[in-house]
């Protein structure tokens, strides 16, 4: 159970807005989060992370306080262990595929079973920069689940992929969520784009 | 001809770089993140010796740590360490005054790199440390040769900072730069130009094989 009660201040065009967020995710659920451009989606995923720090808020995740600005208590990102796939990927320009999760994770099984369900096994030694933006994208997710979390943040992670390659993968990940027995909160811009893998929505005014 | 002045001038241009490697990289890594007003004045304070004239700068320090007085006094009795006149002076002067050298391109490198990678590291349990060896140096490498040579180079070439702080002492503080400038002022041109030859085939050996090694080596998409 991840509980939410965060209020942060977001700039926007014109002059500032508060981005204020009560709410609860049962452990286990997979929720689709979606809203308006600049609504504060990605804030949201940033802050439950640990990388912003709102101006008042708890986070709390199965009883463990990450976040508490009245008692002064902000778990760094490294104590939270949350996957998280970022927009721009975020991959390491100087690692290959293969270096990239072992810097992850030393479960060499593991490693080889992600890379089957991204169908990357013949790109291990590939650096980035030689990948599609499809494969760059399942990369992202791949270092994401790498660590085994019990969160994970996605955002935007199948805007890259066609529909082909998007519906088999989705339907990997929603045996690997179950297994995992993460709790998973997609930021989409598309509310449509993940029916059939999330099970609820939380919408972003 | 006497070759010490060249020896002493790559041994202090080495122990300065790698010095500047040690400290300069955590320092440039911290003024590359955030904006606070501590922030500006310490780099305002590391960029002085680029606009300073060195002379200024090798007079104060001259002051700073002279054995009669201040802190150069409180240095030589409790741990009996005199800058003044001594290579580690020259040791000193340089790194302080190659500093914007070796922090300028790698402090600007860091900048640029998105902060979603060091985010992305972080998210895998790895610390400050880890991330910073493993994600960002090796992503920075080009700017890291060259803030290396060029911290190099620039400490071959000190002349005004290394004379005040280290005076013209053979085999401890006469340094190539100095070399010259006693040669020319005792008209020995032979020897000034034999110094000066070897100092600038050094330099232009550096500075050409770094535009070429960062041409041809380590270009990357995020440089």
């Amino acid at each position: 159970m991840i509980s939410i009660d965060i209020e942060k201040k977001l700039k926007a065009y014109k002059g500032q807005h508060v981005l204020k967020i009560k709410t609860e995710f049962a452990a286990g659920s997979i929720t689709k989060i979606y809203g308006p451009s600049g609504a504060g989606k990605t804030t949201l995923l940033k802050t439950i992370a640990g990388f912003l720090t709102p101006e008042h808020g708890k986070i709390t995740a199965d009883d463990v306080t990450w976040l508490d600005t009245a008692q002064n208590i902000n778990l760094p990102p490294q104590q939270r262990r949350i996957g998280f796939v970022f927009q721009d990927y975020a991959l390491f320009p100087n690692m290959t595929v293969l270096q990239y999760l072992e810097y992850a994770t030393d479960d060499s099984v593991w490693i080889d079973r992600l890379l089957k369900i991204a169908k990357l096994e013949t790109f291990k030694t590939h650096k980035p920069e030689y990948l599609s933006g499809g494969q760059q994208q399942r990369l992202a997710i791949l270092r994401a689940l790498a660590i085994k979390p019990k969160l994970l943040l996605m955002d935007e992670p199948f805007s890259a992929l066609d529909p082909e390659t998007k519906s088999a993968l989705i339907a990997d990940l929603k045996k690997i969520f179950a297994e995992l027995k993460s709790t998973v909160l997609i930021v989409t811009h598309n509310a449509q784009e993940l029916d059939g893998l999330t099970d609820l929505e939380f919408r972003i005014h | 001809m006497d070759l010490t002045p060249i020896t002493l001038t790559l041994k202090l241009a080495a122990i300065t770089t790698l010095l500047l490697l040690v400290v300069g990289l955590p320092l440039a890594w911290w003024l590359s993140r955030g904006r606070s007003f501590f922030k500006i004045i310490a780099e305002a304070i590391i960029t002085i010796p680029l606009v300073l004239p060195p002379s200024v700068l090798g007079f104060y320090l001259l002051l700073a740590f002279s054995p009669q007085h201040g802190l150069g006094k409180w240095l030589h009795n409790a741990f009996d360490i005199q800058f003044v006149f001594s290579f580690k002076g020259l040791v000193l002067a340089s790194v302080i005054y190659s500093m914007p050298f070796m922090i300028g391109p790698v402090k600007s490198a860091l900048q640029q790199l998105p902060i979603s990678l060091e985010h992305a590291s972080y998210s895998l349990g790895k610390s400050k440390w880890q991330t910073f060896i493993n994600v960002l140096l090796p992503n920075i490498k080009p700017s890291l040769l060259t803030a290396t040579v060029l911290t190099f180079a620039h400490t071959l070439g000190e002349f005004g900072v290394v004379l005040m702080i280290g005076g013209n002492i053979p085999g401890v503080t006469r340094v190539a730069s100095i070399a010259v400038y006693e040669s020319v002022e005792q008209m020995d041109y032979t020897s000034a130009n034999f110094y000066s030859l070897i100092l600038f085939a050094i330099t232009f050996v550096l500075v050409i094989g770094v535009f070429v090694f960062n041409k041809y080596r380590f270009k990357t998409p995020l440089e």
